[in-house]
């Protein structure tokens, strides 16, 4: 590693014209054959819904493998890019119609890749949005497997009718756990 | 229906005057940022990137984690990068002077820069997208009350993908400085937003780029957010007189690095 970083800066109040678009959070039709969707509200340290975050998600396809395709910007209703932006409503709620993701080797966990941006937040921050439902693999995941209880659980979504919940805590109690990968 | 009379300046100025003498002064806001400033030299530990945790940013007091993040080795989902290709984004997207029915107002420039990873390689064929204020620092979205124009020949966003050296390149107008509400006669230093995807998801950057010899540096707790004065200075564009063309646009040159995670490479014209 020779050169270092650029800094990143807050995505500031006033990003959704630049980075919002249509279908953005639309990954795949909603009610399509296999569709589910992810949501949930983004929060402060006082518990108070963040209106002005950005959350990104990318992940595998249901056969665990890398989608390649383009075409996120501007979707053609069936190519799988992986990739969805959604911008938090007034409520602090996010919501992606997308697929469920496989896991990326066999035993091992599937999860969302997510990053949050918000206005007051000076840097993007990295999490998973894991799967709940495979025990065994969940337990022998490195990262689940070195957390305390309660801090494994922020990483876990949980499963409803429509698919899955995550909520994200940017402090506090409940504070999501983030991640920092090698070379950060 | 009433009718409200038109605000003149000096109504204006007044009632920002009111709403004034609830923020914190300046003076408040730079004797912290100076403590902060003055801890971390003496710390001697080099910082790159800004602290989450930094009180002069008001905003940034509920939202900053407290906790440190996990260290993680990325799984094969974060080695790898979304694709965007021409599909997604018509060049026309990174000319910010057109597509209205005239010519925007102010100064016209063109930005331009490299992308590349923590060894110079190239990001190739990856999604730069940018947005920021009109000439009069006014941002065309409906949570913008400052009281300057709108310009109806400037959007301000645009996007576009780096070619096979990891080039970018947008012809635009520079962003007027604009006040917020941390404190009392808080500016903003002119700024264009920047979105970047890296050749690996743990590259994602959001940053914003600076015009060189700003006067609001100084005063303003995003940019003072970067502890450290070199790395603070890698967010500001360079005059580049070489960019510069006749008659036309002044130039800068902005180039971005991203690092983090192990990139996976893709062969150039894989992704086109
Ligand atoms: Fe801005």
């Amino acid at each position: 590693m020779t050169l270092t970083a650029t800094p990143g800066q807050t995505v500031g109040p006033f990003f959704h014209y630049g980075l919002a678009y249509d279908g953005d959070c639309v990954l795949v039709p909603p009610g399509s054959p296999g569709s589910v969707l992810l949501r949930g509200q983004v929060l402060d340290g006082a518990g108070v819904a963040v209106r002005d975050a950005l959350v990104e998600i990318w992940q595998t396809r249901p056969d665990g493998s890398v989608p390649r395709d383009v075409g996120s910007l501007r979707r053609d209703g069936w190519s799988f890019t992986g990739f969805g932006r959604a911008c938090t409503g007034q409520d602090g709620r996010y919501v992606f119609s997308t697929l469920v993701p496989g896991a990326g080797k066999p035993g091992r966990p599937a999860f969302f890749a997510v990053t949050v941006f918000a206005r007051g937040l000076s840097n993007r921050l990295f999490t998973r949005a894991y799967l709940p439902h495979d025990d065994a693999a969940l337990a022998g995941d490195p990262l689940l497997s070195a957390l305390p209880p309660r801090r494994r659980a922020t990483l876990l979504a949980s499963r409803d009718e429509r698919g899955f919940v995550f909520d994200i805590h940017l402090q506090g109690a409940n504070e999501t756990v983030f991640l920092r990968y090698p070379g950060q | 229906m009433f009718r409200r009379a038109p605000a003149g300046p000096t109504v204006r100025a007044m009632s920002s005057r009111a709403r004034a003498r609830e923020l914190e002064p300046q003076s408040v806001i730079s004797s912290e940022m100076a403590a902060i400033e003055s801890d971390y030299r003496r710390a001697g530990v080099e910082e790159t990137q800004p602290r989450l945790d930094y009180p002069p940013y008001r905003g940034s007091l509920l939202r900053h984690p407290t906790r440190d993040p996990c260290d993680v080795d990325p799984e094969a989902i974060e080695r790898w990068a979304p694709c965007f290709g021409a599909r997604d984004v018509d060049p026309l997207e990174a000319d910010l002077t057109v597509g209205h029915a005239g010519e925007p107002v102010g100064e016209r420039v063109v930005v331009t820069g490299r992308v590349v990873d923590g060894d110079g390689r190239p990001v190739r064929g990856q999604l730069v997208e940018i947005w920021q204020a009109n000439a009069a620092g006014r941002y065309v979205h409906r949570r913008d009350q400052h009281p300057a124009p709108l310009d109806p020949h400037f959007t301000g966003a645009g996007r576009c993908l780096t070619d096979g050296d990891g080039w970018y390149r947008f012809q635009t107008i520079k962003p007027g400085p604009y006040p917020w509400r941390n404190h009392c006669n808080a500016w903003r230093p002119a700024h264009i937003h920047f979105s970047v995807f890296g050749a690996a998801f743990t590259q994602r950057l959001v940053t914003q780029m600076y015009f060189p010899g700003d006067p609001l540096f100084a005063f303003d707790p995003i940019y003072q957010s970067i502890t450290d004065r070199r790395a603070r200075d890698r967010l500001v564009a360079t005059y580049d007189h070489g960019l510069t063309s006749h008659e036309w646009a002044l130039g800068y040159r902005w180039d971005i690095v991203l690092t983090g995670g192990q990139p996976t490479y893709v062969e150039a014209g894989e992704l086109v």
